[in-house]
């Protein structure tokens, strides 16, 4: 310790030569590096983040909510059938410019064409350029989904579909839409660099990026021509620290205002910091076990509540949330439209569970595999112990429960393909829409897809109707009657033990002023202001 | 032309043999790390499609896209000939160069374990020195016990403590990162310390020293105990050698003693030591440059591996291990010229 002190002391005056602070610059600790600057093949919220704010789309959810609103497209008519929505879009919005573009246009419908072929024509020449794999669009079924876009003129855009879809406007609203500068692409493509499109971005957002170093920081400027008038704060700095408990460092000592993903160890001493708020919102995800209905045991609907009904969902959720989450008897969140609150949950009643296990065949108990997750995620913060908390109560109604776990990619791949019995696993909503659940996790095509999101594998045409239904209704109040009636045959049916919905915490320095939190996770500075001290 | 001094020959010959052992290692090396990945768990492609996973038709066109339907000795082969054509592939994930990505990051490891290896030479040197002048003494002890804890210290609790004591409670350096972020520094050179001289911001060299400080400190720990230990131990042995005891039976002051008679044979396994510890500082830079978010080639690769980046990796492990084997080579020589017994060993 005495070399330490030694040490910090010959470096004394370099202490002394503090750097000046500049005005209206908010410091993001964010966890890592994007993994480029194209929203279009990114699956990682630390990559939509880097982008977020840089790009617009035609709509955007509202700050801190799932509304969607204009943002490019100022305006939009849907057909009567619900298969043709016209985009009016807005004038005058410039693009950003670098080092080697500077736009000679403002956007127009070209960039708006170009955004959809890029990630849906194959013979467009971006198609594969930074990678071919266009998860979200593909996710979001727009391949089956369009039937044509066009530029009707240089400010509208018509897209026609091949079916009615309500969330499609909800999906529009998402990341992979972000819309690109078509004559920047062009420009590029001339110059024997297409990737630089994603790696040097230009886009029509309220920062422009002024420099990235992997692993090290990510510098923009507010965009002073953005259309919807310039940022409250001059500079953005994302400071990369993918260390949860560096980051608190360096928030309690101002190095950053806000940081994402706390430790939930340190949430006491971050409470107690006078410099430091906490913002609490529910999250849009829930974490599950899914039983395997289509094997044996788990294709009979007793042995499924007999298992609900032996698992203390409150002592886990109190024991690996840390007060950070709440218990889930609904598939979707509470905060969600549609949310069912008269479903009633099952009640925790071993000795009932045991009865119903005798009733359907297994009077001795069974024996099972419980899958864990090897990772961290919001939904479920420890797998490994929730699967042992599980075990241990289905162990008193005669269960044997054996942990499984393998690597993350092959885990999902073989949750996917339905090879577990019980399985853990989670969602974080995309688009705000029920269907994005219901549809999306526990629909009969997902169900009988190899990569389908439900691994459940359950197939319940009841339940499947009304989801399917709801799809390509327009009326919002219709749908959600059909949703809240899926919700009651899902708790019926119990194809999963809906163990929580984990509230998104975010320790934020008192200094900023009107930060949102996101239900999706993004941060989104447009709008947050700082007060100097 | 007039012939080669005498001892020309024997230096030749050994810096051949050691350069000639380069090739069998380099070989070793895009072997261990070809197939060492492969063996971990999990597939490339499904981590680059992420969370969302992937459709099989698309999932079987990206295998053939990036060659991995191929038999892995052929695998093998076309990295190799890439390999030798000066071709190391490009990410996976960010479609950037290996080489060009090591380039930019590889500068931020080099700072950090050039002042980490300054470190623990300035501290250990003199330390493990005077330990074994002051044998058996308070100080021998002391240094002993601390370099024996320094050495049995997890980097990654180290580096934690010292981020809480000096810049959380004392506010004495900053938490992490290479720089204020309010500077904006152009790289030139890459190395931080060079290009804030250059640039005309010159407080933002202290920011930079500053930031220095506790990376420093933590990397270079463990080859500051092992110097130290080695130092002593190597003092002690030529400290106990005839020609000393001639030295100072001549009468030679203690200084001349210790600093031209006995430092410098006794410098010879420290310099293999010293040579060593290049590879563990590399390894440490990996933990150090996580939690101090130190942009660096160490980072680099742990993302690399959660990523399955092969190309990363593959390239990643080459050019570092072509990096320690260098610096090897020239300790090998270094340590030639310092002790002619070497050189004129057949």
């Amino acid at each position: 310790m005495k070399k330490s002190a030694l040490f910090a002391a010959i470096c004394v005056p370099a202490f002394l030569a503090a750097a000046p602070l500049a005005a209206k610059t908010l410091v993001y600790c964010s966890e890592g590096s994007p993994e480029n600057f194209y929203p279009g093949v990114n699956t990682t919220g630390t990559s939509f983040d880097a982008s977020e704010q840089i790009y617009n789309r035609l709509v955007e959810f509202e700050r801190g909510g799932t509304k969607v609103v204009p943002s490019l497209a100022e305006k939009w008519e849907v057909s009567a059938d619900g298969t043709v929505y016209t985009f009016t879009l807005r004038k005058g919005v410039k693009w950003h410019s670098n080092k080697n573009f500077k736009p000679t246009r403002d956007m127009n419908a070209d960039d708006i064409v170009f955004m959809f072929e890029r990630q849906w024509k194959e013979d467009n020449p971006f198609f594969k350029v930074t990678s071919p794999n266009h998860s979200y669009f593909n996710d979001m079924g727009m391949p089956k989904l369009l039937k044509s876009v066009e530029k009707v003129n240089d400010s509208t855009v018509r897209i026609t579909l091949n079916q009615p879809e309500a969330p499609f406007l909800a999906n529009l609203a998402m990341m992979w839409s972000s819309v690109q500068s078509k004559e920047y692409a062009d420009a590029m493509l001339k110059a024997g660099t297409p990737e630089k499109i994603d790696q040097e971005p230009i886009g029509t957002g309220p920062f422009y990026l002024v420099q990235y170093q992997k692993d090290a920081i990510i510098r923009y400027k507010a965009f002073p021509e953005y259309w919807a008038g310039k940022a409250k704060i001059d500079d953005l700095v994302f400071s990369i620290t993918p260390d949860a408990s560096v980051r608190w460092a360096k928030l309690q000592k101002g190095e950053c205002h806000v940081m994402p993903y706390p430790n939930p160890a340190d949430l006491e001493a971050m409470k107690k910091d006078p410099n430091v708020q906490i913002l609490e919102q529910a999250g849009l995800n829930v974490g599950y076990l899914a039983y395997q209905t289509t094997k044996k045991p788990f294709d009979d609907v007793r042995v499924r509540k007999a298992f609900n009904m032996a698992m203390n969902k409150k002592a886990i959720v109190d024991a690996v949330f840390l007060g950070s989450g709440i218990p889930a008897k609904n598939p979707i969140p509470p905060s969600m439209w549609s949310y069912n609150d008269s479903v009633k949950d099952d009640e925790y009643n071993p000795e009932a569970a045991k009865k119903l296990l005798a009733e359907a065949g297994y009077p001795n108990g069974l024996e099972t595999d419980l899958w864990a997750m090897p990772v961290q995620r919001p939904y479920n913060p420890n797998a490994r112990r929730i699967a042992e908390l599980m075990q241990a109560d289905l162990a008193k109604i005669g269960v044997k429960a054996e942990i499984k776990s393998f690597e993350w990619g092959e885990y999902r791949k073989r949750a996917q393909a339905g090879e577990h019995q019980m399985a853990q696993l989670g969602w974080t909503g995309d688009n705000g829409d029920p269907d994005n659940f219901l549809h999306t996790l526990l629909g009969c095509a997902s169900a009988q897809s190899a990569s389908g999101s439900n691994i459940a594998k359950w197939c319940h045409k009841p339940f499947d109707d009304l989801v399917t239904k709801a799809k390509v209704t327009t009326n919002q109040a219709e749908r959600t009657k059909l949703y809240e009636e899926a919700q009651k045959i899902f708790k019926e049916q119990a194809p999963w033990f809906t163990v929580a919905h984990a509230v998104q915490l975010k320790p934020v320095r008192k200094e900023v002023v009107d930060f949102k939190l996101s239900p999706f996770g993004r941060h989104t500075f447009y709008g947050v202001d700082i007060n100097s001290k | 032309m007039a012939a080669p001094p005498f001892y020309v020959q024997p230096m030749l010959r050994f810096i051949l043999t050691r350069v000639s052992l380069i090739i069998p290692t380099f070989l070793g090396i895009t072997l261990l790390a070809f197939f060492l990945i492969r063996l971990v768990p999990g597939d490339p492609i499904e981590t680059l499609a992420g969370e969302r996973g992937i459709d099989p038709a698309r999932h079987e066109q990206l295998r053939k896209e990036y060659g991995f339907d191929q038999p892995i000795l052929v695998q093998y082969g076309i990295y190799l000939s890439r390999v030798l054509q000066g071709d190391l592939g490009k990410s996976m994930i960010t479609q950037e160069p290996v080489i060009t990505e090591f380039a930019a990051l590889f500068p931020a490891t080099i700072e950090l374990a050039l002042c980490a290896i300054l470190f623990a030479l300035i501290l250990g040197l003199p330390a493990g020195i005077i330990a074994a002048i002051k044998r058996n003494s308070i100080f021998d002890h002391g240094v002993m016990g601390i370099s024996l804890a320094g050495y049995s210290m997890p980097i990654f609790w180290w580096g934690l403590i010292l981020i809480l004591l000096f810049s959380v409670q004392f506010d004495l350096t900053p938490v992490s990162g290479r720089i204020d972020v309010l500077y904006y520094i152009e790289p030139i050179t890459g190395f931080l310390l060079i290009d804030t001289l250059l640039s005309d911001e010159p407080e933002a060299f202290w920011s930079a020293v500053r930031h220095l400080i506790l990376p420093t400190i933590v990397l270079g720990t463990v080859p500051l105990a092992v110097i130290a230990r080695m130092t002593r131990s190597a003092m002690l042995e030529v400290l106990g050698e005839d020609y000393i005891r001639t030295a100072k039976a001549k009468g030679l002051s203690r200084f001349r003693i210790v600093a031209l008679h006995a430092l410098r044979n006794a410098l010879i396994p420290v310099v293999t030591v010293i040579g060593l510890q290049i590879g563990v500082l590399f390894t440490g830079a990996i933990l150090t440059e996580t939690i101090f978010s130190w942009p660096g080639v160490g980072k680099w690769l742990i993302d690399a591996i959660f990523r399955r980046d092969y190309p990363v990796l593959q390239g990643g492990a080459l050019l570092l291990g072509v990096v320690v084997m260098s610096v090897n080579l020239l300790v090998d020589l270094a340590y030639g010229l310092i002790n002619p017994r070497i050189r004129h060993t057949r």
